[in-house]
This record gives structure tokens, C-alpha cells and sequence, in this order.
């Protein structure tokens, strides 16, 4: 169904709905790019944050503090995570860190199921971004706009905080040797520590922010973590312009593809990522060795 | 009179399913995914009527005269688990009730893809399937067998009693939007609306497929809102319709044009937050008809006596399914599986929660009404279950395809 309104209508969707997918995604490079841990549990922290906040919208009204308790909250548990399990797998086979992030996540899943139902749960927008904009060549919900200035936002604090930022700096060089930044008297599995933290903080704070597109159940984030991994593919794993230029890519192919045929539009995607893998086997902004 | 091994033959689960104190039904539900509401609905349907057939119940003996405790004085036991609506796990779930619980009969369902893939394994296990909520138009049509059998309605009839509803209300010659899951269920269910509202002249200007859960419509949406459609009809279902339902508001869409639901989805009213009022669907069973039939009245009061809410029409045809499996082995006064399926097949008139009903031989598709209901506005609800008006019952007999439309040829008995 293609005309010159549609298409563009499309082209400005894809926009959005990539600058989401870039912010869900920035959680799981980040934690992959300086940690090397691939977490399975993200899209399950994702979940998390959003019923963290909705559950704090039900108490106090406030979107704002829903925004803060969704982040601080997966950020607590992803510290808890980090500690109790995850630093025990830092030296063990990928094969293994899927596994007990898997397992994590869908611990997870069926703790909030267990609590919340699977009922499908609604946090409004707040009162300041309700309804449609009109943008002259087409209707938006007003939400969505606002998501892609909080969503560039986000992303530009975590990068001025994992790029130029002490903490930052440690955390690259603990990468690269960890030996040598340990003996400097750095403790480098704390700030690994940190570092996963901020990783699942950025992934409750996308929860609650796109909480108002969709309405959550507890499969919220089963739905969006296959997406996410094609988004940091496309992208580059660990590179985290590589995940914004990924989710606007991604959200392009599924945006224009449906245009042509809906049918097609995942496809389009996959496609689209199988053949990054072919030409460019670290994704589009990925460096080659980064483990 | 007590069935005894050495009648019939070997098949299936039969004798050695049958032959001790109790016999096992196998149950798939989606309690995960997209459907899981949905899915727990149906699930204490079949728990209730379990409960009912043990007992001997009141309501069981209302449909199942011959039920004294149990099935032909044997204790049901069953075990359940999660399909998460998909087919392979489904599968692999019944075919292990099959092989070691020795299931004489099973059931599951609410995705047709799992439904035609359990009408398959039953056929080649030789064990009989009820099935659960399943709309496809192929579960009795193409991918029929003679060990499935189905009691709720599906993409023609709902379209066949639907359709005369929306002329009238929307008038002849107006422009759909359709929005169909990509499976079995969705390309069936909008092909039988589009083959129904033809006649009236209605034209589809865009179909949009998208799959089974999708997470987030607005690429669809924003191809609907540019469509320049009278009507949206969202033949979505599970939390795929919530989602896409919500969003529809959120894009303006529903405030451009009218929304149809084709196949209600339980429990949408509550989770869409009244977006369903003054919106027209067809269902299989609403509570409120307990008016005029006696039997969902009872239905009603024990089920929501042990669950506390207004049962949906998941947990109806899983009830009503069960109990009319558990008149027929009585009906046969025998497991053996040819039996029963005879039984079924003398297309006998028996009572059901909507009236009288009876499956057709040929493709063993219950012949039952389709309800037609409109949400009510908030200010016309009495109680907070009280969703939708009663628009139409409309008799099964007249929205039937001819048996062979949609290809079934049912198979062998042994």
C-alpha cells in the first residue's frame, strides 16, 4: 500500500520506534561490550522495570518517581545478580553465562507472573505527553515523540558516563588487563560490579519508559530480547553507537518493509542481519577481538 | 455397564488406560506467551468439569444423564502443561501424557496451530482430542481427523453471524482494514469476513499480517490509519489484540474508524480498559445469557463459586467439551476409541450451555450458536463483569459451511 503520506508517515515511525529499540538494546552492550557476559536476562530486566515502575505508579500517581523506582530497583537487583552469581561465571565458558542468565531471567518472568498475573497491566504517559500531535503529514502519539528526545537523553548520559568518565576509563582498561589494573590497587570486580548495575539500570529505566507504548505482561521482554540481539548484531556487540545506529536501522526495515507487505517485515529484518553477519562479522561499528 | 479389555481390540491408550481404577486426561494450555490469559481461563474450565464428573454434579447429569461418579465409574485424574501456545511444545507434552500417563483422551488449546497439530498426533496415536478454543476455519476443515472433535465456533460461522450485523449497522459497500495474525487462525478467520462481506460489496483495503506476538503494532497501524478504511477489523487475539487495540487508540485510529472484533477474545473488555465500548463481537458464550438457558446459569453460579469472577467462554467450551466427551464413553458404555467416535457421529441432540447442539458426522464440528455481543458503556454496566449487551443468538445450523468446503476428510477409525 504504497503513497507518498504513508511512506513518510513510515520513515518517521521507524525513527521512533529505533531510537526505542537503541535505548533497550544500550543495556545489553554495555553489560556485553566492557563485562563480556551476553545476558539472556535482559529482556527479563526489561520486565522488570517496567512492573517496578508500574508498581510505584499505583502508589504514589507519579510517572516520574514510576521512572526512578523501574531504574533504581533492576539496578539493585542486577548489583544483587552481579554479586551472588554472575562474578562466579566472569572465567567460565559463554556456553555457560547463556545458561544461568537464561535461567535467571525466567526465574524472573515467573516471579512477576506470579504476582502481577498474566493480566495485561496499563501505566498512563504522563499528563504533559497524552495524546496525538499532529505533525502535518501525519498524527503521532504525542508519548512516542517525547520517548525519542528522553530516549537521546539517556543515551548521551550513559556514554558521557562509560566514555569519559574516570569510572569509564577504569572499566576499558580493566578489560583490556585486568592484572595490571588490579595491581595498580584498582579493584576491578568491583567496578565490574558497578558497570553491570548501570547496565541493568539502563535496562529497568527502557522497562518504564516503554511502558505507555506497550501494556505489560510478564512477557514483555521475551518479545523484545530477540529483537534487541538483532538491533547490537546489526550494530556491532559491545559497540554502543553500534546499538543506536543498529535500533534505528532495524526500526526502518520493519517500518518501510510493512509498507510493501507486513507479512515480510520481521523477515526483512533477519534477513537484513544475516547478511551484516556475512560482510561484517562484528556488526557495522563492532571492532574485531572484543570479547 | 462396565467396559471390559477383552471387547475390542488393542488401539491407542485402550485398555491399558482404562483398565485400573482411574483413567488420565492429558491438558495443554498456554499458561506463558501471548495467550496466557486466556489460557488459565480454560484451564479451570476443565478443572471445574473434572470436579463435576468426579462428584457425579447436578449440571454434569443435566448433559451426561448416564454419569453417576466419574466415567463409567472410573476417577478422571489429569495432568496439565504450559504449550505457551506453541505446537511443538504441545506435542511433545501430549505425547508424553500418551506414553506414560497412557491419556485416554486430550485436549488444549486457544491457537489453532497447536489445535491442528494435536489432531494430527491424536490421529496417529489413536487417541481421542477435545478440543479447546481453536478458530480456525481448518481445525474441522482441511486438517480434520476422525479422532478430533470441536465444540466452539470458528472463523465461518463467526463471520456468517457477524456479518449480517455490520451491514446493518455500517451499511453495504464500506472499506475494512483488517489486522490477522500470521497463522492458520488469522489468514482463515479474515478470509471467511472478506468472502462474508463481499456479498455486501465492503472491499478490504489493507490486510495487515503480523505475527504471533508481535511487540508493537504501530508499523501496522500507521499503514491502517493511512488507509482511508470505514471499518478496522482485528481478528488479533490474546494479548496481540489488547496491544494492538491499545495502540489503535494511541494513533488516532479508533476515533477515524469503527472497530470489529470477529472472534472475541475473553477477558478484552477488562484489559483494554473500555476501549471495547460500542464495539461489536462475536463470541461463543457470554455469561449474561444465562437468562434464557438454564444450564449457563448453573455454569455461571458453580464456576464463579470456586473462582470468584464471571467465567469467559474459554472456561465454557472447556466445561461443556468435557462433559459432552464424558456422555459419550457413557453413551458407548465403552473407552474403546471407535466407539465413542460413533457415538459422536450419530449426530444425536444433546443439551450444551447455549442450548440444544449436536457434531456432524462429517467433520465432527459442533453445529451451535454464535452470540453476538456490543460493549456497553461504562454508565450502562450493572457490575463490573457486566461488559457487554446481548445483541443476537444466532442459530448454528444456518452459518454452517457444506461439510466438504474446506476439504475434510476425517480418516480411519483403527
Amino acid at each position: 500500500m504504497f503513497n507518498w503520506p504513508n511512506f513518510v508517515s513510515q520513515v518517521f515511525n521507524g525513527l521512533a520506534l529505533g531510537a526505542l529499540l537503541a535505548l533497550i538494546s544500550s543495556g545489553l552492550t554495555i553489560i556485553y561490550g566492557t563485562l563480556g557476559v551476553l545476558n539472556l536476562a535482559h529482556g527479563a530486566m526489561f520486565m522488570l522495570g517496567g512492573y517496578a515502575g508500574y508498581a510505584a505508579f499505583q502508589y504514589t500517581g507519579s510517572f516520574i518517581i514510576a521512572v526512578i523506582a523501574g531504574s533504581l530497583f533492576v539496578m539493585v537487583v542486577g548489583v544483587l545478580m552481579e554479586r551472588i552469581i554472575i562474578r562466579h561465571f566472569y572465567q567460565r565458558p559463554h556456553e555457560d553465562q547463556l545458561l544461568v542468565t537464561f535461567g535467571i531471567g525466567i526465574c524472573f518472568v515467573e516471579l512477576v507472573r506470579l504476582v502481577f498475573s498474566s493480566d495485561s497491566k496499563l501505566v498512563p504517559p504522563p499528563p504533559l505527553f497524552q495524546g496525538i500531535t499532529s505533525l502535518g503529514f501525519l498524527f503521532y502519539p504525542t508519548y512516542r515523540l517525547a520517548v525519542v528526545g528522553i530516549v537521546a537523553i539517556a543515551l548521551g548520559v550513559l556514554f558521557v558516563v562509560l566514555y569519559r568518565t574516570r569510572l569509564g576509563m577504569i572499566v576499558r582498561a580493566g578489560i583490556e588487563d585486568s592484572v595490571m589494573v588490579d595491581s595498580l590497587g584498582i579493584n576491578v570486580y568491583r567496578v565490574f560490579m558497578i558497570v553491570f548495575g548501570i547496565g541493568a539500570m539502563a535496562a529497568g529505566f527502557a522497562g518504564i519508559i516503554n511502558a505507555p507504548v506497550v501494556s505489560l505482561t510478564p512477557g514483555v521482554g521475551d518479545d523484545i530480547l530477540v529483537e534487541t540481539f538483532v538491533v547490537v548484531v546489526i550494530g556491532g556487540v559491545g559497540s554502543f553507537p553500534g546499538a543506536i545506529l543498529g535500533g534505528l536501522i532495524a526500526g526502518e526495515i520493519i517500518s518501510i518493509t510493512s509498507i510493501f507487505d507486513p507479512g515480510y517485515a520481521y523477515v526483512m529484518l533477519f534477513a537484513a542481519m544475516t547478511l551484516v553477519l556475512v560482510v561484517r562479522p562484528h556488526g557495522l561499528l563492532g571492532v574485531q577481538g572484543r570479547e | 455397564m462396565p467396559a471390559y479389555a477383552e471387547d475390542h481390540p488393542a488401539i491407542g491408550t485402550y485398555p491399558a488406560g482404562s483398565s485400573g481404577p482411574s483413567v488420565f486426561i492429558g491438558i495443554s494450555v498456554p499458561r506463558t506467551g501471548t495467550y496466557a490469559v486466556q489460557g488459565e481461563d480454560e484451564l479451570k474450565g476443565y478443572e471445574l468439569a473434572v470436579e463435576h464428573i468426579n462428584s457425579g454434579h447436578e449440571l454434569i447429569k443435566k448433559i451426561s444423564p448416564k454419569t453417576k461418579k466419574g466415567v463409567l465409574g472410573k476417577e478422571v485424574k489429569y495432568g496439565v502443561a504450559d504449550s505457551a501456545a506453541k505446537p511443538n511444545e504441545a506435542v511433545q507434552a501430549q505425547q508424553r501424557f500418551i506414553s506414560e500417563n497412557k491419556a485416554i483422551v486430550i485436549t488444549g488449546g486457544t491457537s489453532s496451530a497447536v489445535a491442528v497439530a494435536l489432531n494430527k498426533l491424536a490421529q496417529r496415536e489413536k487417541v481421542l482430542f477435545v478440543c479447546g478454543i481453536s478458530g480456525s476455519n481448518d481445525t474441522t476443515g482441511k486438517d480434520c481427523v476422525r479422532y478430533g472433535f470441536r465444540q466452539n465456533f470458528y472463523g465461518q460461522t463467526a463471520a456468517a453471524a457477524i456479518s449480517p450485523v455490520l451491514i446493518k449497522t455500517f451499511g453495504k459497500n464500506k472499506k475494512a482494514a483488517y489486522l490477522t495474525p500470521d497463522y492458520t487462525y488469522g489468514h482463515t478467520v479474515t478470509k471467511s469476513m472478506q468472502d462474508q462481506l463481499a456479498e455486501a460489496g465492503w472491499t478490504t483495503v489493507t490486510n495487515q499480517v503480523s505475527p504471533l506476538g508481535a511487540p508493537d503494532f504501530s508499523s501496522y497501524l500507521l499503514n491502517v490509519a493511512n488507509s482511508g478504511a470505514d471499518v478496522l477489523i482485528n481478528v488479533n487475539w490474546g494479548h496481540d489484540a489488547v496491544l494492538s487495540i491499545q495502540q489503535a487508540k494511541q494513533f488516532g485510529v479508533l476515533d477515524k474508524m469503527k472497530l470489529v472484533v470477529p472472534y472475541q477474545v475473553p477477558f478484552l473488555a477488562r484489559e483494554t480498559g473500555g476501549l471495547m465500548q460500542g464495539v461489536y463481537a462475536a463470541t461463543d458464550y457470554w455469561w449474561s445469557i444465562e437468562d434464557k438457558y438454564p444450564l449457563a446459569k448453573m455454569f455461571n453460579e458453580a464456576f464463579e463459586k470456586k473462582y470468584n469472577y464471571k467465567p469467559e467462554w474459554g472456561a465454557a467450551n472447556a466445561y461443556i467439551s468435557f462433559a459432552h466427551w464424558a456422555r459419550m464413553v457413557e453413551e458407548a458404555g465403552t473407552f474403546y476409541p471407535p466407539d465413542v467416535i460413533k457415538t459422536y457421529e450419530k449426530e444425536e441432540v444433546i443439551p450444551s450451555l447455549v442450548g440444544d447442539v449436536h457434531y456432524r458426522k462429517e467433520d465432527h464440528q459442533c453445529v451451535r450458536p454464535v452470540i453476538i455481543v456490543k460493549g456497553k458503556e461504562q454508565k450502562d454496566m450493572k457490575g463490573k463483569e457486566d461488559y457487554y449487551d446481548i445483541v443476537e443468538i444466532v442459530p448454528g445450523a444456518g452459518l454452517m459451511q457444506k461439510p466438504d468446503a474446506f476439504g475434510c476428510n476425517l480418516g480411519d477409525y483403527t
